[in-house]
């Protein structure tokens, strides 16, 4: 008989996190995983031999320094390397480079304008201030705002606290930063358009916004309040790509005595007399455990593998209502050589770095038109990057990997699925668009595989393959994530739980949810919690 | 490599072929950007050239603005705490700028070249808030940091030395005050400032006259036994003097991230510079309010028993611990243990005493000092020659 303490459903990171902390508490453990391969959206794969594609998440930062250190995942093969810089190319040839060392960032921003350069510092000073406030909380469960258990007041109480330390002219830079629009924001700043479009683009990542909609500030601070060895906002790549990450953490769960089972595609969280049962799968098979937790997306968990027979109403409702939409798209290259691009020195440390064709935060705007009239971007937002400049095992030596994120593409064209043709539309728009600022670059092209958010769904299992599993606005953060009334891991059945990124602090591969859901699932079995506090940032 | 690249890289002031020559230890920093030596050859012998005889310093990449147009008085009385309008014609003041919580951002000078016509030297840069601060006003503010060379000339024999150089009659001028020569087709401009405490001028040129200038300046010195110094010495010299340094002393106002880490000008003991009475200026209703409720923390200049540096000292009181050290040095002509402290108010009067609490190692052995410590009513050098005018010849 196939009978567990605990099952998870879904071997993404957050849910061999959460798995590796139950199984580290002693509970017997599995991972059911519907692919033939585990990490979700995690993961490295081989579709070109000799090269290694970090096929969804491709960059890391957030994945928690407590978590990586708490699961030995260094011991365990992760290795994660930062890159210095990146740039965004201009219409007019020249480019903004993002340099990681200060001063050599002042004087390039001074290049296009020295008061930019000099009002940098105030904006890096502001944003600190942000992440500062957020990052305390990234290893807690959020509050409950209307309960009046003392843990709940307490927490609470804590996040008043910080927010009144942040003085008056804090907190109206918090409530800005909350809701306003990533260009608004930007604007408060700068005057330059190439460095506003290079600083706005991580508003408006994963997320079906443009620069110009309230909220996306937001977004961009869920960029830069990650780090890497304490430097934060810093980010860099897993050694031998993002599947180093969810290899890392299964082996840190199977040395706990876990067990993950692959092409297990399940169909039903079963429940008998409002609690959890176990699961049964589409082909029949069932394993049992008085905990189902779901790393799945609100949307799948409630409206997919669970009956709606045995939730509440209001549940289906508002899994129903949740944002989940689907705005990016993605490109991994095989290439045979490095790609030169005008005005860049190949030799530059930008080159390892983040790269991007958008030079104002107008035609970031438009790309995002595109979105609304469901097609992908004509002129895209693309986030790029050659790995294999930094990690010599992800292409042969001499070769490059490149991994290219595309902002924005629906999740249907004109209200249909995507064909074909339309896949193909868009992975030349993106070809083009690169190919407009390096000349060598299309015929370095060995192999592509691109992927539209219907391939992301339907791989991945992303809701209209949102990367972040659901949208970071501020109706769908802290408490209100998933939504009210189940931000604290547990859901609407007795030995149900959630894991996954569309639970508290949000999307990324960040591990925290996953490890926040375990030290609730613990609580509940009143078991000796396994999950690491929080770093306090000095 | 590219121009793209090469704006990226530090860069060097116009008098880096002279300073290149004489930097025989090859000892290099970076200051704002600019290539700067740490030190020439020796930094004590360097701090003596200073209070000896000339000690030399390139302090082009000092940050300068020029402010002109119709409002550009009134402009700068929004800006700063002190009163612009006292600065006289051919005069300098020293002044320090806040934002509306009355919190420091930086200290500087202002020149007043023309009754509309200034320039502020700024120890950060401040672009970015001269541009806010002049909505409204009828200025033009330019950075003129790239477009002049300067030279502090330092010293007991800096006054000979320029003399000799062919500034006639440079005895006369007043400390605060300027004037401009001619100099190899030029306008030189010449202020007797400092950042030394010592009798001392600094003098301006276009950056095409900086190597004439340097050039003509070592060789009139030479009898006057003129050096270079660099910025270990300076730091040295203005520790002795009393004067604090942004980003080192206090947190420039608007790039604070911990709340409450920032300063007013009343904590930083630059009460003299806030004219409360002007009817407007950035930071004028928190400090009235700082004022009445009295403020955190009091600037102390400690003199510390025994010889060790209190750097990054703690400083007690009984068991408590009441303070910290901003800067700290052993001053060599005062033959003081100097050190800056912010302490708790209500502490930090003239007199009271104190402990350091001191670290240092020798030979990878780690000694805890106790070292008590009293509240100086002031700077420890404060030389009669730095006033006297006319000024001294050695």
């Amino acid at each position: 008989m196939n009978t567990y303490d605990a099952i998870v459903i879904g071997a993404g990171h957050n849910g061999l996190t959460n798995a590796a902390y139950l199984a580290k508490a002693g509970l017997k453990v599995a991972v059911l995983e519907r692919n033939p391969y585990i990490g979700g959206a995690t993961v490295s794969r081989e579709l070109h031999e000799g090269w290694y594609y970090s096929n969804c998440s491709y960059v890391c930062s957030l994945l928690r320094p407590e978590i990586a250190r708490d699961l030995e995942l260094p011991r365990h093969g992760l290795q994660v390397v930062p890159f210095g810089g990146g740039a965004t190319f201009m219409r007019n040839g020249d480019h903004l480079g993002s340099y990681f060392d200060h001063d050599r960032f002042y004087r390039e921003i001074a290049r296009h304008s020295k008061r930019d350069a000099n009002a940098y510092d105030r904006y890096t000073a502001d944003v600190t201030k942000q992440t500062r406030l957020i990052r305390p909380f990234l290893m807690r469960t959020p509050p409950d705002p209307t309960s009046l258990r003392p843990r709940e007041l307490l927490e609470l109480a804590n996040f008043a606290k910080a927010f009144l330390n942040m003085g008056e002219e804090g907190l109206a830079d918090t409530i800005a930063f909350w809701t306003k629009s990533v260009a608004d924001y930007l604007n408060e700043y700068f005057e330059t358009d190439v460095l506003k479009a290079h600083l706005g683009g991580s508003g408006i990542i994963g997320t079906a916004l443009g620069v110009y909609s309230p909220g996306t500030a937001y977004v961009l601070l869920h960029h830069y309040m990650g780090d890497v060895d304490g430097n934060v906002g810093a980010w860099g790549f897993a050694r031998g790509g993002m599947g180093a990450v969810a290899e890392s953490i299964s082996k840190a769960f199977r040395s706990y005595g876990g067990e993950i089972i692959c092409d297990a595609n399940v169909d039903e969280i079963i429940v008998k007399g409002s609690k959890v049962r176990g699961v049964a799968l589409k082909n029949g098979d069932e394993y049992l455990a008085p905990i189902v937790v779901s790393n799945l997306d609100p949307k799948r968990t409630f409206l997919d593998i669970m009956n709606e027979k045995d939730l509440p109403s209001s549940v289906i409702k508002k899994a129903s209502n949740f944002k989940i939409r689907g705005s990016s798209g993605k490109l991994n290259i095989a290439l045979d050589g490095l790609p030169v691009f005008h005005g860049m020195d190949p030799k530059s440390p930008l080159m390892a770095g983040d790269l991007h064709f958008t030079d104002s935060l107008e035609r970031q705007e438009r790309a995002y038109d595109d979105w609304k009239n469901e097609t992908w971007s004509k002129d895209p937002y693309l986030d790029m990057m050659i790995p294999s400049l930094t990690d010599p095992t992800m292409a042969p030596p001499g070769k490059h990997m490149m991994s290219v994120f595309v902002q924005y593409a629906p999740p249907k064209i004109n209200g249909e699925d995507w064909t074909a043709e339309d896949k193909a539309g868009f992975e030349k728009t993106v070809i083009d668009q690169i190919s407009n600022y390096s000349p060598n670059f299309r015929d370095l092209i060995l192999h592509c595989e691109t992927r539209t958010p219907k391939d992301i769904e339907s791989e991945v299992g992303l809701t209209e393959g949102n990367i972040f599993q659901g949208e970071l606005t501020f109706d769908q953060l802290l408490f209100n994530r998933p939504f009210p009334g189940y931000a604290q891991y547990r859901g609407p059945v007795t030995g149900m739980y959630m894991c996954g990124s569309g639970t508290h602090p949000g999307g990324g591969v960040m591990s925290a949810p996953g490890a926040n859901a375990a030290r609730e699932i613990l609580r509940d079995l009143n078991k000796p919690n396994t999950v690491p506090g929080g770093y306090a940032d000095d | 490599m590219n121009t793209a690249n090469r704006a990226t890289m530090m860069l060097e002031t116009p008098f880096h072929s002279r300073v290149k020559e004489l930097c025989q230890i090859n000892d290099w920093g970076n200051w704002m950007g600019f290539t700067t030596p740490n030190a020439f050859f020796d930094v004590e012998l360097e701090y003596f050239a200073v209070r000896s005889t000339t000690g030399v310093f390139d302090l082009s990449p000092m940050n300068k603005y020029r402010i002109t147009g119709p409002d550009a008085e009134a402009y700068l009385n929004k800006m700063v705490t002190r009163n612009v309008s006292k600065i006289g014609l051919n005069r300098v003041g020293y002044t320090v700028w806040c934002n509306d919580a009355g919190q420091v951002m930086d200290d500087g000078t202002i020149f007043r070249l023309g009754p509309n016509d200034f320039r502020l030297c700024s120890y950060q840069r401040a672009t970015d808030w001269l541009l806010w601060c002049a909505m409204g006003f009828d200025v033009s503010i330019s950075d003129e940091t790239d477009h002049l060379a300067a030279l502090a000339v330092q010293g007991p024999t800096s006054c000979t030395t320029l003399t000799q150089m062919g500034l006639h009659d440079l005895n006369t001028l007043k400390p605060f005050g300027m004037r401009e020569y001619d100099f190899e087709g030029e306008k030189l401009m010449i202020s007797r400032t400092g950042f030394t405490g010592d009798l001392g001028y600094e003098v301006w040129v276009s950056p095409e006259r900086a190597e004439p200038l340097w050039d003509q300046l070592f060789e009139a010195g030479r009898d006057y036994l003129i050096k270079p110094f660099g910025s270990y010495a300076l730091d040295i010299a203005r520790i002795e003097t009393g004067f604090i340094q942004a980003g080192v002393d206090f947190v420039p106002a608007e790039e604070m991230v911990r709340p409450g880490r920032t300063r007013s000008p009343f904590e930083l003991g630059l009460d003299w510079l806030v004219d409360l009475e002007k009817p407007l200026f950035n930071g004028r209703k928190s400090l009235i309010a700082e004022k009445e409720k009295g403020s955190r923390y009091r600037f102390a200049i400690l003199n510390i028993d025994g010889n060790k540096p209190a750097d990054h000292s703690f400083i007690l009181k009984g068991d408590q611990q009441i303070g910290t050290v901003t800067s700290a040095a052993w001053c060599p002509t005062a033959k003081s243990n100097i050190a800056f402290a912010q302490l708790e108010m209500p502490e930090g009067g003239v007199g009271q005493e104190y402990v350091a609490e001191i670290y240092y190692q020798r030979e990878l052995h780690w000694t805890r000092v106790l070292a008590p410590c009293r509240v100086l009513d002031g700077p420890i050098f404060n030389p009669k020659r730095r006033r006297q005018t006319p000024a001294i010849p050695h």
